[in-house]
């Protein structure tokens, strides 16, 4: 079986690559840097590309679609074009390639607004409710994904159908033959917070921020957020892939949150990450009301600067930063028949090997 | 004026469909006119036009045959409206009855029509503008069903003024009756009692027509009532019928047929109706909210003593609008199923003796020994014994002794003086008397003459008294002067009489009708009545109100003889042994085991006043070999144990038994505590109040359950006898909810649930709480047993681990996960003083936060600091999402031992969803 895994330069990709190349499936990666995935084809472009992606997909029996634009602010049209444009360019390529199985990585974030998540599941997928482009993207192209399921796609009448037909009017019979409704199975999978050694999303953001004092808790710290260790976001994504294989009623078209299950305040997590990294914790507030209206403003005043910089602080993350975010993992511990074998605990004294500090 | 005639209610009312909406048009004596399915506002010939609420024909279009029709009706200024959920979930049940069951000859089980009348004048039903008395309503009421051809069985059910009106009917209506429930109402006024102060306003010359047609003062006075506050759109449904003065007018008139004394002209038609209730014999159900500033429990009271049949629920915090306050209607559809299958013409138990039929039982109905009262009989009459100690007080100089003789003799004074001012069997007298040889004398007297003891505890403190005064309902109350004050002062009921002599001026300050020591001289030489028999009421003793309000708890004769026997038979209580104890209950039960009791020199308020030196003094005036103690008092027993002198160590040495009872003890303090009386064996057992003692461990049985895996305090082994009762466990399902079948075999060991208990001394039932009784009783196997709240398990050896209470269990992804064993584990590290473990998140996800009091103490709460919730961490036995520590644990007053752990986790959920971070 060979597997498409996109996006293998980033944290999460390259450790679903690793995963798969370790227990013996072929794997082909496709992302504009090096993917430096041992035992792994790599392919060089953007997922924008039709040309590149198509010979990506050369003789794949599955995708993980992990690509995207990932980022606290920027230009929306950027966002969009990566985000859907580039999902779109793959499931349409994917459906020629004859292509069975798509897993589509996604974010819990498609799905709220903002306020407080406590214990909840997997809500669907809303682009105009959710905070900031990534997660509006997000949202949108993690329906785009589903809505391709050949499941859902029988649901549908049939116009979706149409358009493909006549988007792609170069078909060949036995293209034609292999892209029939109902082949393709696609499940969406919501990481939440992934973080792990060399990851510079999360952790080293925090580790340079404390390091140069810049790190307050905002409040008191206290709000429980769930996160995953990346081990455990890419076993749970090659749970999902191998569900559509040998479980595909039970997890066709639906979108499963993912997290180690183990909440944990945002003090301790920041806690602990410094102490991994060898830097002092922080010891500074700032309330949180402050700092989501402070964000707002530093957002806006990003927004016209140029640069590709990050603003230091956005609304949504000082939302994300003050506010409980925990999921309830019942149906996708048992869909997926997946549960994180790496603990919260763990995952530190592995963050601490690599950085060279303490637990 | 003008009459109006009926109309059906428009669509929109919140809760009420109009498919229930129907009107009547019931001629002046003439030709039926039928009913009309609709109809709106507009003259009426000839004839009354009525409006009512009715589920009949929505049934009969289903094709459901109703086993019996409930009629309701309102009282003043409600209407119909108030009985729209009972409409609607019957119909509900109806139908889901009749798909379980099919169609079936006489109806289908389950299936209730309801008909909820408006009263004429009132509602949506006519007006004609007379007033109407109550004698009219009462044939205005039977013309109507007999138009609707109502056929039985009949079950009444009303509210207010719609009670009365509702069970004139029930009392003309024999041959259709077959049961009575009512919500807050009365039927009778007593003589020289003042009808309620709103009623009276209500009724004062220049009130009444303002307040009650002219201005809506009277309607909207009644409707803020609700506890808590209507929803605006429920008001405006109440609103509805009564917009205008003259829509008012049946409100103006129904508060003027208030038979406000014995001369008014409904007061004849009041009396037949209250005689009449008393002789029925049907099933009866009454809902009660306690908070009614004119329905008090005096009527309450006066209703279950014409209805001793009648199931009760009081809904502490619930008011005059019960109905809008509680869910009255799955309660009423629950009876009414028992009604229908005959369950609830069983009679009450407890009630047999006051209709004679404990002739039925012997003396063995109270277990071996025979009633409570034999061993003070027996040391009495014995001359061998009857000039020894029965009591002793320690407290001021020097020890008080009370012989048997003299107690035998008090105790038959007292009793005969009781009732010779009026104490009869079945009464309830509250007793507000600190423990020494009064309260002894006064316990025995009123059992005797089978008046009920209703005892609750001072810890309660005054709200709490207060509260369990007005649910029992006592006739009478003996108490010491800040006892009678408080009763002033609250308003609590029952005669008053004075423990203590009083001047005349106190006297008449605090309203006391009886002085006891003038009580004990009119008993002189009087013959006492009967024995009451075993099945008889003996007690309502409170609980300790640390789960929400105090409950009382009733108990027989022949339950309180049971809980002599068990103790006398598990403590090898002899007649020689001698008890020292500092624990009320037990205090009392001296003259029962046929032993001495003494108490120590202790305010018995406050345990732990109770000094070493005190212990050692009583066992050595009483050389007592039995000494009881509760937790606190053993606390400052040990810590004041440097005051003993030799002679004191020689007398604690001789002790053979010391029990620790009340709350769990550790095994250290228990131990400590031993180490003063170096022959006694340790015994501390388990139990509540409901069943006083269900099981028992000793100091051995503490230390060899130590070195066991299992989570929770272990309590011991069962001690009940073996024959009857015993302890099982329910457990618990993914939901934290006790569903499976209770059971003490191997498939339950090791499973957490919650504990059932059986025994011969288990309590009766919850006293005037029906439907707490029932969930007390749900699902349990045959025979008398209770769940009892608490949750853990029992081993393979038999021994019960008690591992928290079932409103305490979190249930997690991983399942129910019950707290004291976590926090067993977490108490290990050295800087937690105590932990509380408790769920964060909702239902089914919820996530363990360890809460912590620490050692040395924290100025605010917050998150633990970081090396302290590591630490905290590696101990605990469960993954906990958080750390949190606070300055204080909020605990009951009583103990200041019973962590309040729902109100913490309302407080972590709070802080831990990004909150404020107050106190807990």
């Amino acid at each position: 079986m060979t597997v498409l895994v996109t996006g293998a330069s980033g944290l999460l990709g390259g450790a679903v690559a690793r995963v798969l190349v370790e227990r013996g499936d072929g794997v082909r990666t496709l992302q504009r840097r090096p993917s430096g995935v041992a035992g792994a084809e790599g392919v060089a472009g953007s997922v924008t590309d039709p040309a590149v992606v198509a010979r990506a997909l050369d003789g794949v029996d599955a995708v993980v679609h992990l690509a995207a634009k990932v980022s606290l602010a920027g230009d929306p049209a950027e966002f969009e074009q990566v985000n859907v444009g580039g999902t779109q360019v793959l499931l349409d390529a994917a459906e020629r390639a004859g292509v069975r199985r798509f897993v589509q990585v996604s974010s819990p974030s498609v799905a709220h607004a903002g306020s407080s998540l406590v214990g909840v599941g997997a809500e669907p997928a809303d682009p105009v409710r959710a905070r900031g482009e990534y997660a509006r993207t997000k949202a949108a192209s993690e329906l785009l994904a589903l809505s391709r399921d050949g499941a859902a796609a029988r649901r549908d009448d049939g116009s979706a159908r149409a358009s493909l037909s006549v988007r792609n009017p170069g078909l060949n019979p036995d293209e034609q033959r292999r892209s029939q409704p109902g082949d393709l199975r696609v499940v969406a999978v919501r990481p939440h917070a992934v973080w792990g050694p060399g990851d510079t999303q999360l952790v080293e953001r925090i580790i340079d921020r404390a390091r140069s004092g810049r790190l307050p808790l905002l409040g008191h710290g206290a709000a429980l957020i769930d996160t995953t260790y990346v081990d455990n976001a890419a076993e749970g994504i090659v749970a999902a892939l191998d569900r559509l294989q040998d479980s595909p009623e039970v997890v066709r078209g639906r979108a499963y949150v993912l997290t180690n299950g183990e909440p944990r305040t945002v003090a301790d997590l920041l806690t602990g990450i410094c102490r991994a990294g060898g830097v002092a914790p922080p010891r500074w507030r700032v309330p949180a009301k402050l700092a989501r209206g402070a964000g707002g403003l530093v957002e806006a005043v990003w927004g016209v600067r140029p640069g590709a910089d990050e603003p230091p602080m956005t609304r949504f993350l000082a939302e994300q930063l003050s506010t409980a975010h925990w999921f309830d993992q019942r149906s996708t511990w048992a869909e997926l028949r997946w549960r994180p074998r790496v603990s919260i605990d763990e995952g530190m004294r592995r963050l601490a090997a690599h950085y060279g500090g303490a637990v | 004026m003008v009459r109006i005639g009926a109309s059906t209610v428009p669509p929109g009312l919140p809760g009420l469909d109009p498919r229930f909406s129907h009107v009547l048009c019931v001629p002046d004596g003439g030709s039926p006119a039928g009913a009309r399915a609709s109809g709106g506002a507009g003259v009426a010939a000839s004839g009354d036009e009525w409006h009512y609420l009715d589920n009949g024909p929505d049934l009969a279009a289903r094709g459901i045959e109703p086993v019996g029709t409930v009629l309701a009706v309102h009282g003043n200024p409600t209407w119909s409206y108030l009985w729209r959920d009972l409409v609607d979930l019957a119909t509900e049940r109806a139908v889901v009855a009749a798909a379980a069951t099919g169609e079936r000859p006489g109806g289908v089980p389950g299936a209730w029509r309801v008909v909820a009348v408006d009263q004429l004048e009132m509602g949506l039903s006519a007006r004609s503008g007379r007033h109407r008395t109550l004698p009219e309503r009462v044939a205005d009421l039977g013309a109507f069903t007999a138009e609707l051809g109502l056929s039985g069985p009949v079950v009444t059910l009303g509210h207010d003024w719609g009670g009365v009106v509702s069970l004139s009917w029930a009392v003309d209506h024999p041959e259709l009756l077959t049961g009575v429930a009512l919500l807050n109402t009365a039927v009778h006024q007593p003589d020289g009692v003042a009808i309620p102060a709103p009623l009276r306003l209500a009724l004062a010359p220049g009130v009444h027509r303002a307040g009650t047609s002219s201005t809506p003062a009277f309607l909207e006075t009644t409707l803020a009532l609700a506890h808590p506050r209507l929803p605006a759109d429920v008001a405006d449904a109440y609103r509805l019928p009564y917009r205008t003065a003259d829509d008012r007018a049946g409100i103006e008139g129904f508060v003027a047929d208030i038979p406000a004394d014995a001369e008014h002209p409904s007061r004849p038609e009041l009396d037949r109706i209250a005689t009449g209730v008393a002789a029925l014999d049907v099933p009866a159900l009454l809902l009660w909210g306690p908070r009614d500033p004119v329905f008090s429990d005096r009527y309450l009271d006066d209703l279950i003593g014409r209805l001793p049949q009648a199931r009760v629920h009081r809904f502490e915090g619930a008011g005059h609008l019960v109905a809008e306050d509680v869910d009255y209607a799955a309660p009423v559809l629950d009876w009414l199923r028992g009604v229908a299958l005959g369950a609830e013409q069983e009679p009450v138990p407890g009630m047999e003796g006051q209709s004679g039929r404990n002739l039925l039982f012997g003396t063995e109905g109270f277990g071996g020994r025979g009633p409570i009262w034999t061993g003070l009989d027996e040391r009495a009459a014995d001359p061998a014994t009857r000039a020894e100690s029965a009591v002793l007080d320690m407290s001021g100089s020097g020890p008080g002794t009370v012989t048997w003789r003299a107690l035998d003799r008090q105790v038959r004074r007292i009793a005969a003086g009781l009732h010779s001012i009026g104490v009869r069997r079945g009464d309830r007298v509250s007793l507000l008397v600190q423990p020494g040889p009064t309260l002894t004398a006064l316990v025995y007297a009123c059992l005797r003459i089978g008046a009920v003891v209703v005892v609750a505890d001072a810890g309660l403190g005054v709200r709490g008294l207060t509260r369990a005064q007005r649910g029992a309902w006592p006739q009478y109350l003996v108490g010491q002067t800040k006892a009678l004050a408080a009763a002033r002062a609250c308003g609590w009921p029952g005669v008053r009489i004075s423990a203590d002599p009083l001047d005349a001026v106190t006297r008449r300050a605090l309203g006391v009708h009886h002085e006891l020591v003038d009580v004990a001289r009119a008993g002189e030489g009087h013959e006492l009545p009967p024995e009451p028999g075993p099945q008889d009421e003996a007690a309502v003793l409170f609980t300790s109100g640390s789960t929400g309000p105090a409950k009382g708890v009733v108990y027989t004769h022949a339950q309180l003889s049971a809980l002599r026997d068990v103790l006398a038979g598990h403590y090898a209580v002899r007649p020689e042994s001698g008890l020292v104890t500092g624990f009320a209950p037990f205090a009392l039960l001296g003259p029962a085991l046929g032993t001495r009791s003494v108490t120590p020199d202790m305010d018995v308020s406050a345990p732990r006043t109770l000094t070493a030196r005190a212990v050692a003094d009583a066992v050595r005036a009483s050389d007592a070999r039995i000494v009881f103690l509760s937790p606190a008092a053993i606390l400052n027993v040990v810590a004041t144990a440097d005051a003993l002198g030799d002679a004191d160590r020689e007398a604690l040495e001789r002790v053979e038994t010391f029990l620790s009872t009340g709350a769990p003890i550790s095994a250290e303090l228990l131990g400590s505590a031993q180490a003063l009386m170096p022959n006694a064996r340790a015994h501390t057992p388990y139990g509540m109040t409901e069943c006083l003692l269900v099981t028992d461990i000793d100091l051995d049985g503490i230390r060899e359950a130590a070195s066991a895996p299992d989570d929770g305090v272990c309590v011991g082994r069962p001690i009940m006898g073996a024959a009857v009762g015993g302890v099982t466990v329910s457990a618990l399902d993914d939901d934290g909810a006790a569903t499976g079948p209770p059971s003490s075999g191997p498939e339950v060991h090791g499973v957490l649930g919650e504990v059932l208990v059986s025994a011969p001394h288990l309590k009766q039932r919850y006293d005037r709480l029906w439907l707490t009784d029932r969930a007390a009783e749900r699902d349990t196997p045959p025979g008398r047993w209770h769940r009892t709240g608490d949750v853990g398990h029992l081993d393979a050896e038999g021994r019960l681990w008690i591992e928290g209470r079932l409103a305490h269990v979190l249930t997690t992804a991983e399942g129910p996960l019950a707290p004291v064993g976590p926090e067993q584990t977490i108490e290990r590290v050295a800087a937690v003083r105590r932990a509380a473990v408790v769920g964060v998140g909702p239902a089914g996800v919820q996530q363990a936060v360890a809460v912590l009091e620490l050692a040395d103490g924290v100025r605010r709460p917050g998150l633990a600091p970081e090396g302290l919730g590591a630490a905290v961490r590696a101990t605990s036995s469960v993954p906990l999402a958080a750390v949190l520590v606070v300055p204080q644990m909020p605990t009951d007053v009583r103990h200041n031992s019973k962590i309040d752990r729902a109100r913490l986790a309302r407080w972590a959920d709070g802080v831990l969803a990004g909150g404020r971070v107050g106190a807990p």
